[in-house]
């Protein structure tokens, strides 16, 4: 009997700390705050445990539908004859060009992926007017080589190759670095000669030939003497990233295809705000719609299994948190969804135990066998539903994605609650001489 | 629950009842190669632009709706579908046409902005979907529901027989079938977000049908004298409570995002409420009797 009511009390305080951690979010130091209501320089230093759920830095992102915004996709235009084992190279400068065009705009938090072979999908957070950045980010590039005077020296259409190669970037250098070597047509060569002499000429600290995308400059190596090859070096201090990073963005004047704008979908942040309140009302009272009914029709189990769900909430929340999972709009549907399913193994086992207490057993052995029998259609029905949800997340683009995690996370999560702590809680009540038949249900 | 009313002996009139239910949905898919179309094909699928405007005090009768289309031709030389009023208090303005350019978005934006003295913010949405990207998902969408209903089908014929699982894909087809019914019907705008609600019903409503397998399953094993139909019988009334229960616990959260939630979600819960519905009647009154008929075909030839 003691040992029930330690055990009892421990798990029902376990339960209080995830939930509240989930609220609140558990960070070092702090305790139970989430950097977001923290001070600049402490939220600087915290080491963040558990994320809030209104963390979206550190715990569940939100997906563009609900903060407003608008993710763009681009494929690339490809003409023909075009060598096809050139593409991932080429998707790989685009990429890399798209990139260097959100960052000079300012769209720091804006994300570039590839999709399928030859697509690029933008996503930035927050914009107003999408068909600006529609129409800067599918703009053909236009890199120059310039001196400091502004004086057009060279364009993107005389370099034959750029690659970021580690070694030593010149006969004389001591030690192994990254750099980019960079390679003109052979009939540049002359042009990139008249270049380098003029401004080799300059006064140390003006003789910079920059390298200029749009109207920014990537990059601005000094010139020491002029250079008649058709090969020369950039170096200084670049890392593996940053090296391909710029030897991709030079690569930029080949690129043989034009990126064309083949989906958009912008979600203003009102709508995505409206969007995300009425969701989390609609969760609440579904949830306490729920319970009502369980604890009406189960009774004493039915309260039982409102604990495991407040424990599966709070756990399906930690878990999404953990996995910093971008949720959508559907992904919430998952969720409500999954709230839904989440007390059918519960009603599935409860059922059970009722037929097991007609058929005149005690509450102790209708419970044990009930959840023994429940288990094969419990487990059975939830694989089946976790096919649908693995076929979803494999093959399904966007947002479906999203709800895909959201049900497959809900169903694994469901099944593990129903068949842990309501079980554990069923069988401290009977520990706790709760054994009339008729507070079970029957 | 206690046998009310035999349901196996009654197949032919639940039958009907599907038969009657799925008959739209049926008739509009099959008219579909033949370039007849009932759906209501969003962009997602059909390729299109579609924006949408807060329009504030503007009021949108017959006249500013057809005002907002002559704008928009004017302003992109491309006639657009008519505009409709949409949300709640009927206050917003969606406008949609084939696939229009970003200069020609834009151009939209701003006249509509010049217009109704409209800002940046109350753009709501705007959606652009290419041709291909509409073919490319259509095909995902058709590839993902066929590998799901064949990898159900393995595992259910692994788990239990083949003429079970053979049972199960039917009750699936015919829970798909009402769904689409209710989209030719009300006019649902057919998108992506219908692959997501098809697919969940396919793991929602095939859940049911085996809690009643599970059952018949077990009953065999102690069942002597009984023919196959009436254990069936008696294992559908003894999962009876649980069905009915957990349709309804399901029916509540999702029903309170048809009822609350904004509109796009509204479009997406609609499909999975009836399905939802769909799923809970075919695995009560088809999924045992059809279990049943495909036995004994399946011994009959074997």
């Amino acid at each position: 009997m003691k040992k029930s009511i330690i055990s009892f009390i421990a798990v029902m305080l376990i339960i209080l700390f995830m939930t509240t951690a989930a609220v609140t979010g558990l960070t070092i130091p702090g305790g139970f705050v989430s950097p977001v209501n923290m001070s600049a320089e402490d939220a600087a230093s915290a080491k963040v445990l558990i994320p809030s759920i209104h963390d979206a830095t550190n715990g569940i992102r939100r997906g563009l539908d609900l903060v407003g915004g608008s993710s763009i996709t681009f494929e690339a235009q490809l003409p023909e004859g075009y060598d096809m084992g050139n593409l991932s190279d080429d998707m790989a400068t685009a990429q890399g060009l798209l990139r260097a065009r959100l960052t000079a705009e300012g769209y720091t938090e804006a994300n570039v992926s590839l999709q399928g072979e030859k697509r690029l999908l933008v996503e930035i957070p927050n914009i107003k007017n999408p068909e600006d950045a529609v129409q800067m980010l599918g703009a053909t590039a236009k890199l120059t080589f310039m001196d400091i005077t502004g004086k057009e020296w060279l364009t993107g259409s005389d370099v034959k190759k750029a690659t970021a190669v580690y070694g030593k970037p010149t006969e004389g250098a001591i030690a192994d670095e990254w750099y980019i070597a960079l390679e003109f047509n052979s009939a540049a060569t002359q042009k990139f000669y008249e270049a380098t002499s003029a401004i080799s000429q300059m006064e140390q600290g003006q003789n910079l030939l920059a390298i200029v995308l749009d109207d920014e400059v990537i990059s601005a190596p000094g010139v020491a003497q002029a250079i008649n090859s058709e090969t020369c070096s950039i170096s200084g201090s670049f890392t593996e990233d940053s090296a391909r990073e710029l030897a991709n963005l030079i690569n930029v004047g080949q690129l043989p295809f034009s990126l064309s704008q083949v989906e958009l979908r912008a979600v203003g942040p009102q709508l995505g705000a409206d969007a995300l309140k009425t969701s989390v009302y609609a969760a609440a009272i579904g949830i306490a719609l729920v319970c009502i009914f369980m604890i009406l029709v189960y009774r004493l189990p039915g309260f039982v299994a409102c604990i495991a769900l407040g424990f599966y909430c709070a756990l399906e929340l930690l878990v999404l948190g953990w996995l910093k999972v971008n949720l959508s709009l559907p992904g919430i549907a998952g969720i409500i969804l999954s709230i839904g399913m989440a007390v059918d193994a519960n009603v599935v086992i409860f059922e059970r135990i009722k037929e097991e207490l007609r058929m005149g057993k005690t509450v102790k052995s209708a419970i044990d066998s009930g959840f023994k029998r429940a288990f094969t259609a419990i487990f059975d029905s939830n694989v089946t539903t976790l096919i649908a949800a693995g076929v979803l997340y494999f093959l399904g683009t966007g947002t479906i994605v999203g709800f895909a995690t959201t049900l497959g996370l809900g169903v694994i999560l469901s099944m593990f609650t129903a068949l842990t702590i309501t079980h554990f809680l069923l069988n401290r009540m009977v520990d706790f001489k709760i054994r009339n038949p008729k507070v079970y249900g029957a | 629950m206690k046998q009310k009313f035999p349901i196996l002996k009654n197949f032919k009139i639940f039958a009907i009842i599907s038969a009657l239910l799925c008959i739209t949905g049926l008739v509009s898919l099959l008219a579909l190669p033949f370039g007849m179309n009932l759906f209501n094909f969003d962009i997602d699928f059909a390729g299109g632009t579609q924006m949408e405007f807060q329009m504030h005090d503007v009021e949108l009768n017959a006249d500013t709706l057809n005002e907002i289309q002559a704008l928009v031709e004017e302003a992109t030389g491309v006639k657009p579908n008519a505009p409709q009023a949409i949300g709640d208090s009927k206050d917003q303005v969606m406008i949609r046409s084939t696939s229009l350019t970003s200069e020609q978005r834009q151009a939209v934006s701003d006249a509509m902005n010049e217009k109704y003295g409209l800002t940046e913010d109350d753009l709501l949405s705007s959606e652009d979907v290419g041709k291909t990207v509409g073919n490319d998902l259509k095909k995902a969408a058709l590839v993902s529901a066929v590998i799901a209903v064949i990898l159900m089908l393995v595992y259910i014929t692994i788990r239990f027989e083949f003429t079970s699982g053979l049972a199960a894909v039917v009750c699936l087809v015919h829970d798909l079938l009402v769904m689409l019914t209710v989209y030719v019907i009300f006019q649902i705008p057919f998108n992506q977000n219908f692959i997501a609600a098809a697919l969940t019903i396919l793991g929602y409503s095939i859940n049911a049908s085996i809690i009643v397998f599970d059952r018949i399953r077990e009953n065999l094993h102690t069942a002597r004298k009984e023919t196959f139909e009436e254990v069936a019988e008696r294992s559908v009334w003894q999962t009876m409570g649980r069905t009915i229960n957990t349709t309804l616990t399901t029916l509540f959260t999702i029903g309170m995002i048809f009822i609350l939630g904004v509109s796009s979600l509204r479009d997406f819960t609609l499909p999975l409420l009836i399905g939802i519905l769909s799923g809970a009647y075919s695995s009560i009154f088809l999924a045992s009797s059809l279990w049943g008929f495909f036995r004994k075909k399946f011994r009959k030839h074997a």
